[in-house]
């Protein structure tokens, strides 16, 4: 009944350097950067791709409605197949996911996906903001939202209150070692985290990630185009779940669609031991505590556990699974490109080009983004070798 | 590939829908519409993917509490385009074929009437230089008759013609919100509305929503009697630059028409938003005088934002289902001028 999906890998990784407000740069501009490092790694030119995938965040985030449209000559799309994703914050795993599909179902052999948000083209609150009639205004932003959570979740794993800041201090130092991070803070360690201002309580201030302006670019491949490759990343699973927004019985800390989309992605992957077996993993990691949670709801920990492996070290470059060596969303978030970056900053772990915050001998690696109010799911695993399952 | 049928189809189309502009309250109906034909409860759905637009919405993550439509607990498997039904399908169909899924139900909504539609549309023009001009979809539409009124490529009979040829038939279509035919004569006698467009040249600005199911081979079978096989689908893109684009044509439906084979088609719905758009389209895609166009009455006589595309697909699969036909056509558009498009064949065996 159900057939088998063709073999597919990623050849090409591109990025931006992410910052604050890239003025020198329009949006097709930003694209472009991220497209061109993607295709040079692939060693590829446009021309030879034949469909492209653009994701991003809500188009209220740059003011312009289906920019893809507007987008479509500077990208190369024109006169091939164009799509667009948008599945929140987790848009930059579904789209990433989405054009591996084109390949793993024998339609499309050289598929480039590219994901971005320019946040500073338009006001990213304001557009999160805008009242809707007869729903609960959230008025907090991202932070004041998951605040509850992180409460919840310290107070149901009895994890001390400095781990988060641990996060923190980690990923800002592997941020100094990408030379594509938006923030460079080399003075930080957990006294300063601690230190620094609290703005949603237990969420401090270096506890958040940045507004970026950014792009990815993935080149996705068939196995015989993935022979032009010296270091192909194989996909060895992809997997997608949604959730309720509202229903009462929903568990936020620890949501049964992060949960099932886990169970699915390992068991696509071949993987039993996610902890033995996961060299690297790029968590989507927004605010510090997201590590440990996400940690348990993967099955890298049992739940209630996972702060222990950040507070000794494991989660560090040279740990046992090492998290966001690349310094992860914490150090980066341009919204739309931030999941596409989890999953390219794993493909890169496994081909061994990840340069100085490169894992040592990575062979396998998780990428995975989360969006909404933690409701959507986007994960895939890529290995070095390819998949025997 | 595997062989995936279109097996369910539901849709909604009004003048102004008196509901919140996620649509919930329209998508649940259809979807029980969709367990009907099929016999199955969401459990039995493999894959969901979803197509609006957060401007027409009004909002960001307008697609965030459709889902809840679904009623996902537990979890689904799911995405959303910011695209019309036809490349939610489109997404679905890929999915189908990567063996993960063997079913899928896709659907789409948009509120037209929340804003106004022509205005919210410029919003789509390249930002840096065209947006600040806000020339609307209604004008740019009237500017790309004009061109092929100007050069002898289609005359205003031609243009009156499809319109009454889509008001009669959408006599016969309930879910039609604009209809009655009368003569070319009489329509042409009517004032001019973006010259040259009359009123009937153009959609109307329409609500609603739409939902088609999908199934492989194996479970199609199962739930539908005459299941209408998509036997080839194929979309691409052309630049959105107005200046630079030849307005009387649309190379990208005549690529996407190119990609499949379009001998024998008995029937084809075109989502031609403008009546001279779709003599562009029959066009590019080759379509000769024995092939019944828009039999629903098309886009002319209703158009709801984002799921009006998938509804051409909806509609070319119920004339397999009921016999009418053996191969049809669908073809959806998006972008200004005909920018994008996709075009599916479907079979009966």
């Amino acid at each position: 009944m159900a057939g088998r999906k063709l073999p597919a890998a990623v050849i090409g990784v591109g990025q931006t350097h992410h910052r604050a407000a890239r003025k020198d740069v329009s949006m097709p501009g930003l694209l472009r950067e991220a497209i061109d490092r993607a295709l040079e790694d692939a060693q590829m030119t446009l021309d030879e791709i034949d469909a492209i995938v653009v994701g991003k965040a809500p188009d209220l985030f740059e003011g312009v409605m289906m920019p893809e449209l507007f987008l479509a000559d500077a990208i190369g799309a024109v006169g091939k197949p164009l799509l667009r994703v948008h599945t929140a914050g987790s848009v930059g795993g579904s789209t990433a996911i989405v054009a591996s599909s084109l390949v793993q179902s024998g339609v499309h052999k050289k598929v480039l996906t590219v994901a971005y948000e320019k946040q500073s083209e338009s006001n990213a609150m304001w557009a999160l903001s805008v009242p809707i009639p007869f729903n609960m205004p959230v008025h907090a932003g991202a932070g004041g939202y998951f605040a509850p959570h992180v409460r919840s979740y310290i107070r149901r794993s009895g994890a001390p209150t400095h781990i988060g800041a641990i996060v923190a201090a980690k990923d800002r130092q592997n941020a100094l070692k990408n030379p594509y991070a938006h923030l460079k803070n080399p003075d930080t360690t957990v006294e300063s985290v601690l230190a620094s201002q609290m703005l949603w309580d237990p969420i401090r201030y270096d506890e958040t990630c940045p507004s970026s302006d950014g792009a990815c670019a993935l080149v996705i491949v068939s196995e015989d185009e993935a022979a032009r490759s010296s270091n192909p990343a194989w996909i060895h699973g992809t997997v997608m779940r949604s959730e309720a927004t509202t229903a009462a019985e929903r568990d936020q800390v620890n949501p049964q669609a992060s949960r099932d989309a886990a169970a699915a992605l390992w068991k696509q992957a071949g993987i039993t031991n996610p902890l033995e077996e996961i060299d690297e993993a790029e968590i989507y990691v927004p605010f510090s505590w997201f590590e440990p949670m996400w940690l348990e709801s993967l099955g890298f920990a049992a739940e209630g556990e996972g702060w222990k492996l950040t507070e000794a070290g494991e989660t560090a470059i040279g740990g046992k699974i090492p998290v966001n060596a690349s310094g992860g969303v914490l150090s980066s978030n341009p919204i739309g490109a931030s999941g596409m970056l989890r999953f390219g900053e794993a493909a890169l772990q496994v081909r061994g080009a990840a340069g100085e915050h490169q894992v040592d001998g990575a062979r396998k690696a998780l990428g995975h983004a989360y969006g909404g109010g933690s409701q959507f799911f986007a994960m895939w695993v890529v290995g070095a070798e390819k998949p025997s399952n | 590939m595997r062989d995936v049928a279109v097996v369910g189809f539901a849709q909604r189309q009004m003048k102004e829908f008196d509901g919140s502009p996620t649509c919930v309250e329209l998508l649940v109906p259809l979807f029980a519409e969709c367990y009907e034909q099929t016999g199955w409860t969401r459990k039995d759905v493999g894959f969901w993917c979803s197509g609006s637009s957060d401007y027409l919405a009004g909002r960001s993550f307008s697609f965030v509490q459709a889902v809840d439509a679904i009623g996902v607990i537990p979890p689904v498997n799911e995405s959303h385009v910011e695209m019309d039904l036809a490349w939610a399908m489109y997404e679905a169909w890929i999915k189908i074929q990567t063996g993960e899924v063997d079913t899928a139900l896709v659907y789409a909504f948009g509120k037209s009437s929340a804003g106004v539609l022509r205005r919210t549309l410029s919003l789509q023009l390249e930002p840096y230089t065209m947006t600040p001009i806000w020339p609307d979809t209604v004008s740019l539409a009237g500017l790309q008759a004009r061109v092929g009124i100007d050069q002898g490529v289609w005359d205003e009979a031609a243009m009156a013609e499809v319109a009454n040829r889509s008001l009669t038939d959408a006599e016969k279509n309930e879910h039609a919100i604009r209809s009655g035919g009368s003569s070319v004569e009489e329509l042409l006698a009517r004032p001019m509305y973006a010259d040259p467009l009359r009123k009937h040249d153009c959609a109307p600005v329409s609500d609603g929503a739409a939902a088609i199911v999908l199934a492989a081979e194996g479970k199609a079978d199962e739930v539908c009697e005459r299941p209408a096989w998509i036997s080839g689908i194929s979309h691409y893109v052309d630049s959105m630059s107005l200046g630079t684009r030849d307005l009387t044509r649309s190379p990208s439906a005549q690529r996407a028409g190119a990609a499949v084979d379009l001998n024998g088609v008995e029937v084809a719905e075109l989502h031609a938003p403008f009546s001279h758009q779709e003599l562009i389209l029959r066009t590019e895609l080759g379509l000769g005088d024995d092939v019944r166009i828009n039999p629903s009455g098309g886009a002319l006589t209703a158009n709801p934002m984002f799921s009006a595309g998938g509804i051409r697909v909806g509609e070319a699969a119920r004339r397999i289902w009921s016999g009418e036909a053996s191969k049809v056509l669908a073809h959806a558009t998006s972008g200004p001028a005909l920018q994008q498009n996709l075009v599916t064949t479907m079979e009966a065996r």
